[in-house]
């Protein structure tokens, strides 16, 4: 069941759950989390919904942001993304 | 082991669909019309799940999140589709008819736009996801692509008083006129009305036909239809595009590449096209797949023409007649069968159907009734296109291990109902959605589709600032723990 879930782990790291979520959901809360840490933060982002990949990769380019990690595992997206 | 077990599910799936390929063969030669349609429905399905190809995060991501990946990668399908529609027009082996002209695709884009992007996917979309194994695009098909269709055809009563006088009169005249000709042309519902008093009297009409008086041929093909309709106005929007998103990050780079190597960081019309063509090609997986889905798109109208020649019909009811269901015609003795790629109006059959066997009677309306039949699904060409989509989708998935099966939450319950009803409605004036409504008539020569399009952008824009706000909304209730 989808809840979306962000929580602050330390003053530089952040984690955003956004998994069960569809389109347009994990891309615009990823947006709204990285425009709301500080730069050189890290969010550490999950969501299952595979199109959105695409668009927060281009996103992140965009807006000068780093992914540091990017796997896939049991059908889960996990980024890690150093805002810039 | 998961990419193991994932492949595995591909090929049972595929294999599946190769045995019922089969087994209608087998069952009789005419069911190869149907065969066609589910394996383009399964290529359809593969390429915009690889793709992640969807016309609701075309405007919703260029809007909400900034990103142009998507409207770039359909505007790049438009011009490669209509380019090989004009090749087909102009040796006669197009199955395309443009659409009645008017308002009406304006409004129906603008309903159907604020659905897609509620549920997070438009027709196509939808489908594809709910073959990633995403239950909530399914809810948004069920209930909105089939059900709600259905229902917004055959409702009448108190809802029939909302039609202007001027469209009962016509409605009126022209079931008088028909009945003189020996049918009896159900009028029931508010949709009837509006087609039988409204569409059907309304002009339709290619670029193509505007331009040669009546008489098309190649060239008015080429230039009418593909060149004005489709490939300039796509070509202006991705110019437009490219000045309004990445065109000032592009600049700000090349310029300090300018700087490092020393040179003066003046730029000119190269770097700009080189800004046009990094656009282009920052995602090749959805622009390869536009170039894909716009020659595929093409392949399908031209063999469904060669399949419609080969046994001498224009629809597969007829091939129904000649193998003995009746039944499953209309009253013109006709089904659903576009003839390509199209969505939604076979959802709306499927709900219909279903509906029927609840006792409502699905027949007394000119959309079922007398126009697109009602087939049991297992011969419903087109269905079994749709069906395609989401087992070449599933199998595409599987293979990328992207597949998971997700059941929605309550929030996003109501975001795949009200949104897959809202598309749904959307896609019924315009007698088509976001494929059959704008990018087979933009492609196709038809006016009619940018009407829809420019509708569709506009229902983009008003669902992503909605979306927006509750996004904004949520993030500020969970940072006040912070």
């Amino acid at each position: 069941m989808a809840e979306m879930k962000f929580e602050k782990v330390s003053d530089t790291e952040y984690n955003l759950d956004v998994c069960g979520f569809v389109c347009p959901h994990p891309q615009l809360y990823a947006k709204k989390s990285l425009e709301k840490i500080a730069e050189g933060a890290i969010l550490n982002l999950v969501f299952d919904n595979p199109s959105s990949k695409e668009t927060i990769v281009q996103m992140c380019e965009a807006a000068g942001n780093d992914i540091i990690e990017s796997k896939t595992e049991g059908g889960k997206i996990y980024l890690k993304i150093e805002k810039g | 082991m998961e990419e193991k077990r994932n492949a595995m599910w591909a090929y049972l799936i595929t294999g599946a669909m190769i045995l019922i390929s089969l087994l209608y063969w087998a069952t009789d030669v005419y069911y190869m019309y149907m065969v066609i349609y589910i394996w383009f429905g399964f290529a359809y399905g593969m390429m915009l799940q690889y793709g992640r190809f969807c016309f609701a995060s075309a405007s919703r991501d260029l809007i909400a999140a900034g990103v142009p990946r998507m409207a770039v990668g359909i505007m790049v399908a438009l011009i490669f589709f209509s380019f090989i529609q004009a090749t087909l027009e102009s040796v006669n082996m197009s199955t395309f008819h443009a659409a009645p002209f008017g308002i009406h695709m304006l409004i129906s884009g603008a309903v159907f736009g604020v659905g897609m992007c509620l549920a997070g996917g438009c027709a196509s979309g939808s489908l594809y996801k709910v073959g990633e194994g995403n239950m909530t695009s399914l809810l948004a098909v069920i209930f909105g692509l089939c059900l709600g269709q259905a229902i917004f055809v055959d409702t009448g009563g108190v809802f029939n008083n909302l039609m202007p006088q001027a469209w009962v009169d016509k409605a009126m005249q022209t079931q008088a006129g028909m009945l003189q000709a020996g049918i009896n042309l159900p009028v029931n519902s508010w949709f009837d009305y509006y087609l039988a008093g409204y569409i059907w009297h309304q002009p339709s009409f290619t670029i193509a036909k505007l331009i040669s008086g009546g008489h098309p041929t190649a060239i008015h093909f080429f230039v009418g239809n593909a060149f004005i309709n489709a490939m300039l106005p796509a070509l202006i929007i991705l110019t437009l595009i490219y000045f309004f998103y990445p065109r000032k990050n592009f600049m700000k780079k090349r310029k300090k590449e300018m700087k490092k190597a020393g040179k003066e960081p003046v730029t000119g019309f190269s770097d700009e096209m080189a800004g046009i063509w990094a656009m282009i090609t920052s995602s090749k997986r959805t622009s390869w797949m536009g170039i894909l889905v716009g020659i595929t798109a093409g392949l399908h109208i031209l063999t469904m023409a060669g399949i419609q020649k080969k046994f001498g019909v224009t629809n597969f009811g007829a091939l129904l007649k000649r193998m003995g269901h009746f039944s499953d015609v209309s009253l013109k003795g006709e089904v659903f069968d576009p003839g390509y790629w199209y969505i939604t109006s076979q959802e709306g059959q499927l709900g219909a159907w279903i509906l029927e066997k609840f006792g409502w009677n699905m027949h007394d309306n000119i959309f079922f009734g007398f126009v697109n039949g009602l087939p049991e699904p297992i011969r419903n060409p087109a269905l079994w296109m749709s069906l395609g989509i989401i087992f070449g989708a599933m199998v595409m998935a599987r293979l990328s291990n992207e597949f998971k099966f997700k059941l929605p939450s309550t929030e996003l319950i109501i975001w795949g109902v009200s949104g897959g009803i809202l598309m749904g409605f959307g896609s019924r004036p315009s007698l088509g959605c976001n494929i059959g409504g704008f990018f087979i008539r933009a492609a196709g020569g038809d006016p009619n589709g940018w009407g829809y399009g420019v509708g569709m952008i506009g229902g983009g824009f008003i669902g992503g600032t909605f979306l927006n706000w509750f996004t904004e909304r949520r993030m500020r209730q969970q940072m006040a723990d912070f």
